[in-house]
């Protein structure tokens, strides 16, 4: 008898602290997601009052809040796809894909052997060399930019796209060899040396068992210099002179700069959702890789 | 040794561009600024003299403070609020990955010229900042008409960015183990102790990480100025890397612009230097953890 309503005593009291502990959790996860979602909505704002902006009227776009527009109108989509110069933004898009996709393709070859060099043979100087790839990482590339611009001019190969992504043939950009290398590093070199006994050479163990494991490392860097080439605004602006050859980064701060005087302002909202598409889609579809890619890359330094 | 050779037969690709695309382009850059070009006639060594005009610069003078305060709000604003967001959404969630998604867009658009033209409405007189201040009573802001709002604009910007920080210290946050917390609660320690006494120290590694990189990018900063505010008004928002591409590219005074560029350079240097100085007394290894890489 005693026993049971000691042991009752000490259930009660156990269920207390238990509701207790599960309201003070529930409040925790109730403020989580106030802020949570009030920021949420402040980082997303600005993207979505862009796209509903694109279908406004001009005194619409600078009257109201609301992202929703009065009137669907796909008028400034016409009109910015022709823009005001002699070519549409066809000509512009042809133009960007002209040296993303060669960068991209370069990028990765290029990275992908840098790397394999480095994280599974032994040479002269590996540790010097190894330190120098890290610390270019750090370089500020605006300190690069005037030589490499009268390097070009000498060549005479301003105004083509081939300063736009020769150096991604030398896998210039550090961070990609480094995002690769960390990946392999985490692939057992058992694999390696069971296929030389196989019979395969250090290709051919490159191609045949390292790059399909690879394959997470090598979409993180496509979509990632994807994205940054097309994000890319100084190299061309520098390189770049005939309209026939802009890019639509160039196309748009062009219109930018055109439409200061007379106000058709939803023609360049419209122009610049037109310019976001590609890497909204791109994100879309390959969003666990950007999140993987840079958590990875980041990290492990 | 065969096996010495192959290697370094994968590593040539990257090591003639490391000559052609980097060393080089350094050491001309340098050379430049102590010459007088502008591309038509041959250069001119005209010594210090480059340094010594901009030191007599005074647009120099209102950009470089403008750099250093661009660098000063971006930064640490950036990296509170990627690590407070990422602290907030490191929890058992449900829709975790919408709001790690809405985060995280921004950081990959916003390098984007669209968005620079985005801003500029966004912040225009009466643009959606102004009249969402009017819904709380408060007077239309003229953003781009003092050096203050002009500088808040862009900083805005790149603090809006913060998505890729963020994603950095969510891995990070990931990583610290469970049972150091239980350790932590079992000596008493409460939430906001805990934070700072264990997932802090822990993080420092990365913090340290991050905070070098965005140094090193906020000091190179040119699409906002050059989209949004045209280095305005009065250049109060002419941060370096504008002066730098304005000299060199639009004027074509090419010595000029190498020596600004050199500054800034080392300018960097001295920021990065002094974190990685200091970072024996703030920057925590774990045993366990250090041994990767």
């Amino acid at each position: 008898m005693n026993n049971e309503t000691a042991f009752n005593n000490i259930n009660l009291r156990m269920d207390k602290g238990y509701r207790k502990r599960e309201f003070r959790r529930k409040v925790n996860l109730a403020i989580r997601y106030a802020i949570l979602t009030i920021g949420a909505i402040i980082m997303l704002y600005p993207i979505v009052w862009l796209v509903g902006a694109s279908f406004k009227t001009n005194s619409e776009i600078f009257s109201s809040i609301s992202f929703i527009p009065k009137k669907i109108d796909f008028t400034p989509y016409v009109k910015g796809w022709i823009t005001g110069t002699q070519y549409t933004f066809a000509t512009y898009y042809l133009n960007t894909f002209k040296y993303v996709i060669p960068k991209v393709i370069f990028t990765v070859v290029s990275s992908v052997l840098t790397a394999y060099g480095f994280s599974r043979f032994d040479f002269p100087f590996k540790k010097p060399l190894f330190a120098i790839l890290i610390s270019t990482m750090f370089l500020p590339q605006i300190v690069l930019r005037i030589p490499l611009y009268l390097f070009w001019k000498q060549l005479h190969l301003l105004d083509t796209f081939i300063p736009l992504y020769a150096n991604d043939i030398f896998a210039a950009e550090a961070f990609f060899v480094f995002m690769i290398i960390q990946f392999m590093r985490g692939i057992p070199k058992e694999l390696d040396e069971a296929a030389k006994i196989d019979g395969c050479n250090s290709f051919t163990i490159l191609t045949r068992i390292l790059l399909p494991v690879i394959t997470p490392a090598i979409v993180s860097v496509t979509i990632f210099q994807f994205m940054w080439s097309m994000n890319d605004f100084m190299g061309p602006l520098i390189y770049i002179s005939t309209v026939s050859k802009y890019p639509v980064s160039i196309a748009l701060k062009m219109a930018m700069d055109a439409t200061s005087g007379n106000f058709e302002w939803n023609k360049i909202i419209a122009m610049s959702v037109i310019a976001l598409i590609p890497s909204i889609v791109v994100f879309f579809s390959a969003q666990k890789y950007f999140v993987e890619g840079i958590s990875t890359s980041g990290l492990k330094g | 040794m065969e096996n010495r050779r192959i290697g370094l037969l994968y590593i040539l690709p990257w090591l003639i561009g490391l000559v052609i695309f980097t060393i080089y382009p350094f050491v001309t850059s340098l050379i430049l600024s102590f010459t007088n070009y502008n591309i038509i006639n041959a250069p001119q060594f005209i010594g210090i003299q480059n340094y010594v005009n901009m030191f007599h610069d005074s647009t120099f003078w209102t950009s470089f403070t403008a750099t250093l305060e661009y660098v000063v709000i971006t930064v640490p604003l950036k990296l509170i609020f990627s690590l407070f967001i990422a602290f907030i959404l490191n929890y058992k969630l449900k829709g975790i990955n919408f709001y790690r998604t809405a985060y995280y867009i921004p950081s990959i658009l916003g390098g984007n010229i669209a968005i620079a033209v985005l801003w500029k409405f966004v912040f225009a007189n009466t643009g959606l900042v102004n009249q969402v201040l009017g819904v709380f009573g408060i007077k239309p802001v003229g953003w781009f008409s003092t050096g203050l709002g002009a500088i808040f604009t862009i900083s805005a910007l790149r603090v809006w960015e913060f998505g890729s920080t963020m994603v950095i210290f969510l891995a990070g946050l990931k990583d610290i183990p469970q049972e150091l917390y239980e350790a932590a609660a079992v000596d008493g320690a409460g939430k906001i102790k805990t934070f700072f006494k264990v997932t802090i120290p822990l993080l420092t590694p990365i913090i340290f990480f991050n905070l070098v990189m965005q140094l090193i990018q906020a000091f190179q900063e040119f699409n906002g100025p050059y989209m949004i505010t045209q280095g305005g008004p009065l250049y109060k928002t002419y941060l370096l890397p504008m002066m730098i591409y304005d000299n060199s590219f639009k004027f074509f005074n090419m010595g000029y612009g190498s020596a600004i560029s050199w500054f800034l350079f080392i300018i960097i240097m001295i920021f990065t230097m002094f974190v990685f100085s200091s970072s024996k007394y703030w920057v925590f290894y774990s045993d366990e953890g250090g041994g990767e890489s």
